[in-house]
């Protein structure tokens, strides 16, 4: 069977008294495409938000089970979270580029994690720039600020920049969800592309995007674990009547 | 009257209220300018601003002494206000958790709210015996406490609330999603604050400092409770000094009938009135450069 990447078990979340996630546990598989479905408010962007930690960023949670990612659980107070989020890359919904320039944005995670050779930097930026289909929009003006690209254009750098740092998981959170719909393809096509090297993690409440992309689907509802498996499996043969009433629609 | 004719007169009669005040800075500078004439024809104007003679009796008015007495107090209390202010802002904002956020910041806005005239009293009861009993003999000097340090040091206190909150409100203007980029790539907290708070807010920051300045160098109450009044130019923190707006409010209404003193008087006010705007101007003008740069 398929080698497990992220490994949640049992996992409860409280945010201010309020249980927002509900004793979940799933195992994601490595190197797949895991869509995280299911109605506004359920807990989706939570759920990914709490695979690096940035849940706990504004308010204190209270959080009970593991989330186990390299044999570490990564809801233990003590663990680095620097090396946790360098791991764990994360592209938000809209794109964030730092204030910096093109090439600086792509390689500002090199540089915290410690490397500052010149040709390191140049080589690992072109990479990165050419696995986003980047490299030959912009080789010619890497010192123009990143805000100067358009939003599919900074979409691609944030995703440049969270491969840098060579991180084995990446995030998505409605990745796509503001950019036109070409761009949006454009964005897909990369992650298809990329999920060979990167167990990737896609939140969406588009499900014409979970069924193109995903491998594997996890669908909550109301904080609750409702069902998860294979995606041609989920799609096509719910077996849970919410999964059944969500997939047609009845609910959005 | 149509609504349509209704919603003109209303616009017009909300038009009355918004130019009048800012027609009252105009009238200001007016009247200030047309009473010191008298004073301005009698010496060139840089006589007056150079001299550091203030003999009113003898026709002298010399404003050096004054001019600098408002510098040296201002800066010195900026100098020890701007590190606290941001340094506490950036922890206000950045790292502390709501809960101490939301107990802090009442507390900064209340002092902010404070009259300066318990400021000045606080300065004489704390600072001053401070002052003139420890550091001053501490460092080998005499001093009476009543001095430029005393001044800065209460001045501090009073433009440091504003400080922090003006530029609390700034840091927060950063998206979430900003920080979290840097975040999301491992940064430390530290380092997203140095690589993305304030890269991006530096322009804000600079503006809310020289906000911090022309409003420190207005501050009379406290600062003239504290400072020494002595119409002398300072040579050193210990010295006494006699800021501008201490010389109007202590001198306004006494002593009107020596000639001239009255328009010497709403000279000094003309000339604070003139580097609290430049200020103002130069805060505005800073923000602009540094947003086109951006």
């Amino acid at each position: 069977m398929n080698e497990t990447e992220i490994s949640i078990k049992n996992f409860s979340l409280y945010i201010e008294n309020r249980q927002i996630l509900k004793n979940i546990s799933v195992d994601i598989p490595k190197n797949q495409i895991t869509a995280i479905i299911g109605p506004s408010g359920c807990g989706k962007t939570t759920l990914l938000r709490s695979i690096n930690r940035m849940v706990d960023l504004y308010t204190p949670v209270l959080a009970e089970g593991e989330i186990i990612i390299n044999g570490k659980n990564v809801l233990d107070p003590d663990i680095n979270l620097s090396l946790l989020r360098k791991n764990v890359g994360m592209i938000a919904q809209a794109p964030n580029p730092l204030p910096l320039s093109i090439y600086d944005n792509v390689v500002y995670g090199l540089r915290i994690h410690g490397i500052h050779e010149r040709s390191a930097l140049d080589t690992r930026a072109e990479q990165c720039l050419q696995s986003v289909g980047l490299w030959s929009e912009v080789h010619d003006r890497l010192k123009d600020p990143a805000s100067q690209l358009s939003l599919g254009q900074q979409q691609r750098l944030c995703l440049a920049r969270a491969l840098a740092v060579e991180p084995e998981i990446l995030l998505c959170d409605e990745t796509t969800s503001a950019l036109d719909p070409i761009s949006a393809r454009h964005i897909e096509n990369e992650l298809i592309c990329l999920k060979n090297d990167y167990t990737i993690v896609f939140v969406t409440h588009i499900l014409r995007q979970a069924k193109r992309l995903a491998d594997y689907v996890v669908f909550l509802y109301l904080g609750e674990l409702v069902e998860h498996g294979p995606a041609h499996e989920v799609f096509t043969n719910p077996q849970d009547p919410r999964t059944k009433a969500y997939l047609e629609g009845v609910f959005g | 009257m149509t609504r349509y004719s209704r919603d003109r007169v209303i616009s017009s009669v909300l038009f009355v209220p918004a130019v009048f005040s800012s027609i009252l800075l105009f009238v200001m500078v007016i009247v200030l300018f047309w009473k010191s004439e008298a004073i301005l024809s009698t010496k060139p104007l840089v006589d007056l601003l150079l001299s550091s003679s203030w003999r009113p009796v003898a026709g002298n008015f010399g404003y050096l002494p004054f001019i600098m007495g408002t510098i040296w107090v201002t800066a010195l209390a900026m100098i020890l206000a701007i590190p606290i202010s941001l340094l506490s802002a950036i922890y206000l904002s950045e790292y502390a958790p709501p809960r101490i956020r939301d107990t802090i910041q009442p507390v900064i806005d209340l002092l902010s709210g404070i009259p300066s005239v318990i400021f000045g009293l606080f300065g004489i009861l704390l600072i001053i015996p401070l002052i003139k009993n420890s550091v001053a003999p501490l460092l080998g000097i005499n001093s009476s406490g009543y001095c430029i340090l005393a001044g800065g040091l209460v001045l501090a206190i009073m433009v440091f609330p504003i400080l922090i909150s003006l530029s609390f409100e700034v840091f927060q203007t950063v998206p979430r999603e900003m920080r979290e980029a840097a975040l999301g790539l491992g940064a430390t907290n530290w380092e997203a604050v140095k690589h993305v708070v304030l890269k991006k807010t530096y322009p804000g920051v600079i503006a809310v400092i020289i906000l911090g300045f022309s409003r420190a160098f207005g501050e009379t109450m406290a600062v003239l409770m504290v400072v020494g009044n002595v119409a002398r130019v300072p040579s050193s923190v210990f010295d006494p000094a006699y800021p501008l707006p201490a010389l109007i409010a202590n001198n306004y209404g006494e002593m009107m009938s020596i000639p001239l003193y009255d328009s010497a008087l709403m000279f000094a006010a003309l000339l604070l009135l003139a580097i609290v705007v430049i200020f103002n101007l130069m805060a505005q003008y800073v923000l602009m450069i540094l947003r086109k740069v951006e």
